[in-house]
């Protein structure tokens, strides 16, 4: 069962007697006497012939309304917007990024030179850098406050495991990105705090300076180390962000959200009335 | 049912008990569970064909031998003496510039004061500035004649040897040989808290007992 159509997205039907007949439908095309569309009217057809066109081909529009006008429990707050807030969060650092790419060059001779030029030379480069840095901190303020609203809301719990297990992968892929990233400015803080993350790897008994090795291609920190930090950090990881938050998503739509616990108690007699 | 010595049963898998043709002549399974097999094998071998060769791309250094035996000229032997260390710059990594380089504290080796074992005795004493607990790099202080790491505080005497903080095992040190009155510096090697030599490891690898097992040696410069 699908939610109804928004009433924004719904037909208005004609009022009675202004076309003709009560309630006939789509009397604009039958009836010939009526005004010629204006401007705006002839817009808002173009958009809905548009939309339609693709939901007819598609069939998105079930899926859709269904994901978007979807129930919520009663009780739900703000605290509920928190998931949103990190995928923007994301979103943000996804096109910053995309942007601050065009301009740097991960090498181990150019990044720091590339990096300082968006800085001072690019137009807004220091505005576009600065929201990739900050932002980064947000993101990772707001992914753990979603998962202790999570936690303390026990939303976590049956039939929702899964989707709890997919967002600690994500917060694990989010502080990887933290750690890739932090290299690529190459300035003396970013690469004693990589050697030194590195090294942290390098700690784990038997597979740790294998993983070391891995990072940085190689035993010693060398002129790959960085593409591969690049590669990691712009290609696998958020490759991975994004498809796992649509399997999130998924999942938050196909199971729906729960109410906050101090809900449950309130309504248990209205509850049982109504079973 | 008179003309089917057998029963059928249609949820059977094999085409047998189906009393359906086989997949080829004499063969139980039927064409789609052959087709959807096929199909699986096709597909499963396609992406390992690109998977393997990306992965094994990927973690290729894992199986190399990357580091050249190779000796680098840090100075006169005159330069060095028996008390106090010289520090020196040299390449460990040549291809990317100042982050390749690395400082060496240089002194000769003296047999009042140097007790080290076996093959960790070396004409000189060169101690890697590579913290053993992160791998920041420490400064000496001559006049308190200790290794210093800015990071997390840890502190080596004048031989190298943890004295506070959080390193698990003292400096490493390069091999050293002299060719033409000239000092030269080779290949790394760990020691443990006894200074006896060890393969070289990276930073944070205890070395003392039973974790030299569990730390695989890496080939280093």
């Amino acid at each position: 069962m699908t939610p109804p159509l928004p009433r924004a997205l719904r037909r208005t039907p004609p009022k009675p007697g202004e076309n003709g007949r009560n309630g006939a439908g789509n009397g604009s095309a039958a009836a010939p006497a009526t005004k010629p569309a204006t401007a705006k009217e002839q817009a808002v057809e173009g958009v809905a012939g548009a939309v339609g066109w693709l939901d007819e081909r598609s069939g998105m529009s079930p899926f859709l309304r269904g994901f978007l006008y979807r129930k919520v429990p009663k009780g739900t707050n703000w605290y509920y917007t928190l998931g949103s807030a990190t995928m923007f969060a994301f979103l943000s650092q996804a096109v910053t990024g995309v942007f601050l790419a065009m301009y740097y060059e991960p090498d181990p001779t150019r990044a720091y030179e590339s990096a300082s030029r968006i800085t001072n030379d690019v137009f807004l480069g220091e505005f576009v850098r600065g929201m990739h840095k900050w932002g980064s901190s947000v993101m990772i303020i707001l992914i753990f406050l979603h998962m202790g609203r999570v936690f303390f809301f026990g939303a976590y719990k049956y039939p929702r495991e899964l989707n709890w297990i997919i967002g600690v992968v994500l917060v694990v892929l989010t502080l990887m990105m933290g750690l890739t990233g932090y290299l690529l400015p190459f300035d003396q803080r970013s690469f004693w705090a990589t050697v030194v993350a590195v090294n942290l790897n390098a700690s784990g008994p038997i597979v740790g300076p294998y993983l070391a090795d891995f990072l940085r291609v190689g035993s010693e920190f060398g002129p790959t180390t960085i593409t591969r930090f690049y590669s990691l950090h712009m290609l696998a990881i958020p490759g991975l962000i994004a498809a796992l938050i649509g399997a999130h998503l998924y999942l938050v739509a196909k199971l729906g959200t729960t109410a906050p616990p101090w809900i449950r108690a309130e309504k248990k007699d209205l509850l049982r009335e109504e079973v | 049912m008179a003309d089917s010595p057998q029963r059928i049963d249609k949820k059977s898998r094999y085409t047998e008990g189906r009393g359906i043709a086989g997949a080829f002549e004499g063969e139980t399974v039927t064409r789609r569970r052959l087709m959807e097999g096929t199909a699986l094998a096709v597909g499963g071998i396609a992406t390992m064909a690109f998977a393997l060769p990306g992965l094994g791309f990927a973690l290729g250094p894992l199986f190399e031998e990357t580091v050249p035996d190779r000796w680098q000229d840090v100075g006169a032997e005159g330069n060095f003496n028996l008390l106090s260390y010289v520090p020196k710059v040299m390449n460990i990594n040549p291809v990317i510039g100042d982050a390749g380089k690395t400082t060496v504290y240089i002194r000769r080796w003296n047999p009042d004061v140097d007790k080290a074992p076996g093959d960790s005795k070396q004409p000189y004493v060169a101690i890697s500035t590579r913290c053993a607990h992160l791998g920041c790099p420490v400064r000496y202080i001559q006049a308190s004649q200790k290794f210093l790491c800015p990071c997390h505080g840890g502190v080596y005497d004048s031989q190298g040897k943890v004295q506070g903080g959080p390193p698990v095992r003292p400096l490493d040190r390069f091999e050293t040989r002299v060719r033409n009155r000239r000092v030269e510096v080779g290949q790394r090697f760990s020691l443990n808290s006894q200074l006896e030599r060890f393969p070289p490891r990276d930073p944070s690898n205890h070395l003392d007992g039973l974790w030299k097992y569990l730390y695989p040696p890496r080939p280093t410069t």
